[in-house]
């Protein structure tokens, strides 16, 4: 078979060469496969660092008045994880996976910009180290070596020079000023790319919706990133240059800093969930046996999020006394927002339903993703309700919503892709025994965790607190919550033990082991440095369907 | 044999998740299920409300709630049957199902319903909004200013004079005739929020902005909250507790409130150790030459039960140890370490504990 | 079943797809155009809310050769692009010089505002509010503006050594896109600090 030629090849290939020659390789890669692994790698190391980050606050919160860790450690580790969590976990992984895939998905050789790709990357693993050296470069009137404990939303005038002597809160801005610009380039580069290099045929309406989400994620990611640099360099301005932006000795607005800070926080989310819809959107049709229900409507219900999304910010700021009517207004956009986003759901819904569902383990992971995505929705209309806001923002309520989206949605989504692409990427299958081992795991203990931490918010507990009094009634719940957390971590080092176990000693995974229908299927696993020996040209939105069904063409119903 | 043990997987996939979503709810349900008195009850819970602003945001989340809910049983359902049904019995079977694209009638029906929905919740919601934030002040309301401080309250009475911090104590509210307490939020330094569940939703203190909130409670008693807007270090420790009085018990707090401080002659020399170490340069004792604004007002403060902002129990133990290392009972707060000789310390202390 | 080098289909189409050079910088544009945004609203916001020093009214002096001098770069840019899209090599140069002179001939001149400012006005960054909302908008589109005429001599120096010809015109475009980009940003800028915020 050819394609057992080609791994042969490849092995001898890299058998002729040194692991300095190698890494040297990696280091100068521009091909956006390779780039894409970096990502994703990049992005499993800061999942455990951050993952750690999170185990100890939960061990310090598991009884009150635990003194596991300090004040200030603490406030260092909610930061830290946050940011890490959001800037150098999600964001990365996302871009790894589209990196990797969207050029395979429309039939390209590579992304529109390879060099600009690689500067990206590296530009967004610098401003990983720079956050982290912050542990021991940070100075300042507390000694040597501290990270910044600010809050990953920095909050002015929290953040000013008097507030946050030394420079912990140098780190967090200047890391994430540069691995924002490094998010622009990919945010351009894929734009360039699924506007400017698609096959031949694939019009717009015929690519796979892994790249219209993609698409959408990264226009959303050019205006939105974007405020959050130009708020960091205001905020550089105030802390180097003696400006007041966000200065109230001086007239300045904390407020200002929060609308600039949620008008990109709030679309951010939206470019963290996007991606793992697209990961939903291609995996529940191939193990329903279906094609994905109402195509059309699921790209505009995804452009219809991506406008609403630019308008609801300030439900993030229920409660800092802006009027009745901008709190009423924000109300209805962010209740308008909820409708696209359950059309969706009720769209993988009808692509399951009359299928013949295949409960491997990326569906497993989808229809966790599902369930949870929904609920994660719903307590996101609690907080829709401005009133019902004023008492759940601040809480735990919050918290453990926003982690229900995050963790319940979008990491289980990753996860489904994971399983779903691995095989594409490393030419092995992922260990199903392990694989089940996960999921299991993993959905017990983020139940654990994330069911019960509603309860301490609802009973009044704030959240960023590093202890709690006892006798309110907060301590049995904080309790479970931790414990659930441990389950999750074994859990991701099951997952982890099984990337590694498979890559070395997974079967040999062929070209389709799922009998998909998108572009990336047609070549051998892993691909071929080119991709395609000949560019191919597509007729419809699954070519592989037309190609295995050639009585019954899609192209014949679209 | 082996087929049929997978496919009872997806179906325990359901009940196993159906099973956590009882559990979750019965936990939720037992929380929120406190049969106690609310003066006992140290518990602040939002669902156990006893003051107008909580009341109707209770009210409102039981619609939110039940609406929300409806909606998850349909989708969670639907969800199961789906799994159930369509999970695919036999693998050898090579013929994919009938490849259905899209039905403009289904999504156009699961498009309107949402709206409806959208629209319902919207004016539900706005109604509240406007009912506690539009409310009008009453000519009988007590005014309190609240200014937040990294890491304690600061609470005055302008119309009544009286400066203290901390320990708020409001009259309680009879609904025939309101006396409702309006609090205007301001901030010293960086951003707070105060929150007391039981008796408002929380309002932030923003630097160089003016916010309002307003309480009525109807049954006296001890609340409790806390700062909920990260300050800084010990953000965790700027406890809130509200004391709600009868009129009587309002009254004389007041009067007593408004005394300058009680001038023991018998403890003069701590007195005079307050009055020259850096302790006036933060703190106020009222008729006395200390008028510090940056730390808590001391003239009454036998009368409060916690000292640091609710960290610690107001004993003459604890006194002593935040005098001396503040760190001990919250490390990173601003109070300095006052490193006093144990007499001067014994003599202060002494002198505090007669401020009542 | 075995998918592997098989092409989908034969059949010829006729396909094009804009320019990814275009597309890209079209791109950044819009990202950059989202950061002046916020710039502007903080300097809008901040208007007449300085509790100190010099107002807008009392020290700003209107630009207005220095504006022309910017905006007429942008139709000798576009000149200068036409003429290399018909290989015309000499005026493109030309052009393109006039373009850079005027260039710098803005930025001189809003370092000799700024320095008027400074040392004459007592206006600086750390004054009052309308001090730093004021040099931080104008500070970073003269940011964009030195950048852009990096890549102008950058392109003037592959000129005149022979390298740049209508195969460049495209990329040359692209290169322009950018500098109409900063045009336009200054017509904004412009009108909020002089004219409107005034």
């Amino acid at each position: 078979m050819s394609s057992d030629v080609m791994a042969t090849h490849t092995a001898q290939i890299s058998t002729d060469r040194t692991w300095l020659q190698t890494l040297h390789e990696w280091a100068t890669t521009v091909d956006h496969k390779r780039l894409g692994i970096l990502y994703i790698l990049l992005a499993l190391l800061f999942l455990v660092i951050g993952g750690i980050e999170a185990t100890i606050m939960r061990i310090q919160l598991m009884r009150p008045h635990n003194d596991f860790v300090s004040p200030q450690v603490f406030n260092r580790m909610f930061t830290m994880h946050g940011t890490t969590m959001i800037f150098f976990v999600i964001m990365p992984v996302m871009f790894g996976f589209a990196n990797y895939l969207v050029p395979l998905m429309i039939g390209a050789r590579d992304m529109s910009f390879p060099r600009l790709n690689a500067f990206s990357f590296w530009l967004t693993a610098l401003g990983g180290i720079l956050l982290y050296f912050s542990f021991v470069g940070g100075s300042g009137l507390y000694g040597a070596g501290n990270a910044p404990d600010v809050g990953w939303w920095a909050y002015a005038p929290l953040t000013s020079r008097a507030f946050s002597p030394g420079h912990s809160t140098d780190y967090w801005t200047i890391a994430l000023l540069v691995s924002g610009f490094g998010s622009i380039g990919t945010g351009i580069n894929l734009i360039a790319t699924i506007l400017s290099m698609r096959c031949p045929g694939m019009t717009l309406s015929r690519m796979p919706l892994l790249a219209w989400l993609n698409l959408v994620m990264a226009g959303l990611v050019l205006i939105s990133i974007t405020p959050l640099s130009a708020a960091q360099i205001m905020l550089l301005v105030d802390r180097y240059l003696g400006g007041h932006f966000f200065d109230s000795q001086a007239g300045g607005s904390a407020a200002l800093w929060m609308h600039f800070f949620w008008i990109f926080g709030h679309p951010e989310v939206y470019i963290l969930v996007i991606p793992a819809f697209a990961f939903a959107s291609e995996i529940i049709p191939v193990f329903s046996r279906k094609p994905i229900f109402g195509y059309p409507v699921m790209v505009g219900a995804t452009v219809a999020i991506a406008f609403v999304s630019l308008s609801v910010w300030a439900h993030h700021m229920f409660s800092i006394g802006m009027s009745s009517y901008s709190n009423s207004f924000f109300v209805l956009t962010t209740m308008v927002i909820a409708v696209p986003t359950g059309i969706k759901i009720f769209n993988w819904l009808g692509t399951m339903w009359g299928g013949k569902i295949q409960f491997k383990i990326p569906m497993l992971f989808c229809i966790g993703f599902l369930f949870q995505f929904l609920i994660a929705g719903l307590t996101g209309i609690m907080q829709g309700a401005a009133p019902f806001d004023w008492q759940l923002t601040g809480s735990y309520f919050v918290v453990a919503h926003f982690h229900y989206v995050i963790v319940g949605g979008i990491l289980f989504a990753l996860f489904a892709a994971f399983y779903y692409w691995f095989p594409k990427i490393t030419g092995r299958m992922l260990n199903e025994t392990l694989g089940k081992l996960h999921f299991w795991l993993f959905l017990i203990g983020f139940h654990m965790t994330f069911d019960t931490m509603h309860i301490p918010g609802v009973l009044g507990m704030p959240r960023r607190i590093y202890t709690y009094e006892p006798g309110r009634g907060w301590d049995i719940w904080n309790l479970i919550v931790t414990i659930g957390a441990f389950i999750q971590g074994v859990a991701i080092l099951v997952f982890v033990a099984n990337l590694i176990f498979s890559y070395l000693r997974g079967p040999k995974a062929g070209n389709d082991p799922w009998d998909a229908w998108t572009l990336e299927w047609s070549v051998s696993s892993p691909p071929p440095a080119y991709n395609f020996a000949s560019i191919p040209t597509v007729a419809s939105r699954r070519p592989l369907w037309d190609q295995k069904h050639p009585e019954d063409p899609d192209s014949r119903y679209e | 044999m082996a087929e049929k043990h997978k496919t009872e997987w997806p179906v325990l996939v359901g009940r196993a998740t159906g099973v956590f979503v009882l559990l979750g709810g019965i936990l939720l349900a037992a929380s929120l299920c406190n049969a106690t008195a609310p003066s006992e009850n140290a518990v602040p819970s939002i669902f156990e409300p006893h003051s107008t602003p909580a009341e109707l945001i209770r009210h409102l989340s039981y619609f939110v709630l039940v609406i929300t809910g409806l909606i998850f049983l349909v989708v969670f359902i639907l969800l199961t049957y789906v799994i159930v049904k369509f999970r695919n019995k036999t693998l050898a079977d090579g013929r994919e199902p009938a490849q259905v694209y899209g039905s403009t009638q289904i999504e156009l029906a699961w498009t309107i319903i949402p709206i409806l929905i959208v629209v319902v919740l919207f004016l539900a919601t706005a109604r509240v909004i406007h009912a506690i934030q539009d409310a009008r002040k009453p000519a009988t309301a007590v005014e309190v200013t609240a200014i937040g401080h990294q890491f304690w309250w600061e609470f005055r009475y302008p119309a009544l004079g009286i400066v203290t911090a901390n320990e708020l104590h409001v009259p309680v509210s009879d609904p025939a005739h309101p006396t409702p307490t309006f609090l205007k939020l301001l901030s010293a330094d960086t951003d707070h929020s105060f929150w007391v569940p039981q008796l408002a939703g929380k309002t932030d203190l923003i630097p160089n902005r003016v916010n309002e909130t307003w309480v009525d409670p109807q049954q006296t008693g001890i609340y409790f909250g806390q700062c909920a807007q990260y300050c800084g270090t010990q953000h965790a420790k700027m406890l809130l507790r509200v004391s709600v009085d009868s009129p009587e018990e309002f009254a004389a707090w007041v009067q007593a409130q408004k005394q300058p401080a009680k001038q023991d002659e018998k403890e003069i020399a701590g007195r005079h150790v307050f009055e020259t170490t850096a302790c006036i340069n933060c703190h106020a004792v009222g008729g006395t030459n200390a008028t510090g604004r940056f730390g808590p007002d001391l003239t009454h403060l036998m009368s409060r039960s916690t000292i640091a902002s609710g960290a610690a129990e107001n004993t003459p133990e604890n006194l002593r140890l935040w005098i001396q290392n503040p760190d001990a009972i919250k490390p990173g707060s601003l109070m300095p370490a006052m490193k006093l000789s144990d007499n001067d310390l014994d003599a202060l202390a002494r002198y505090l504990e007669a401020l009542r | 079943m075995s998918v592997f080098a098989r092409p989908i289909t034969q059949t010829p189409v006729a396909w094009t797809l804009p320019d990814r050079g275009t597309v890209g910088m079209a791109s950044l544009i819009v990202a950059e155009s989202a950061i002046f945004t916020i710039f502007v609203v903080a300097y809008l916001f901040y208007a007449g809310k300085s509790l100190t020093g010099p107002t807008p009214g009392e020290v700003l002096e209107t630009p207005i050769f220095y504006t022309i001098c910017l905006l007429s770069s942008s139709l000798t840019i576009h000149f200068a692009s036409r003429f290399l899209e018909r290989g015309k090599r000499g005026a493109f140069l030309g052009l393109w010089v006039l373009t850079i002179v005027l260039g710098a001939l803005f930025l001189f001149g809003t370092g000799q505002e700024w320095h008027r400012l400074i040392y004459e006005r007592g206006l600086t960054i750390s004054t009052n509010l309308f001090g730093t909302t004021y040099y931080s908008l104008v500070g970073l589109h003269a940011f964009h503006v030195t950048a852009g005429l990096l890549m102008l001599s950058i392109v003037l120096l592959f000129g005149l050594a022979g390298r740049v010809g209508r195969e460049q015109s495209d990329r040359v475009n692209v290169l322009s896109l950018y500098w109409h980009f900063v045009d336009a940003v200054w017509v904004v800028v412009f009108t909020v600090v002089y004219v409107v915020a005034r």
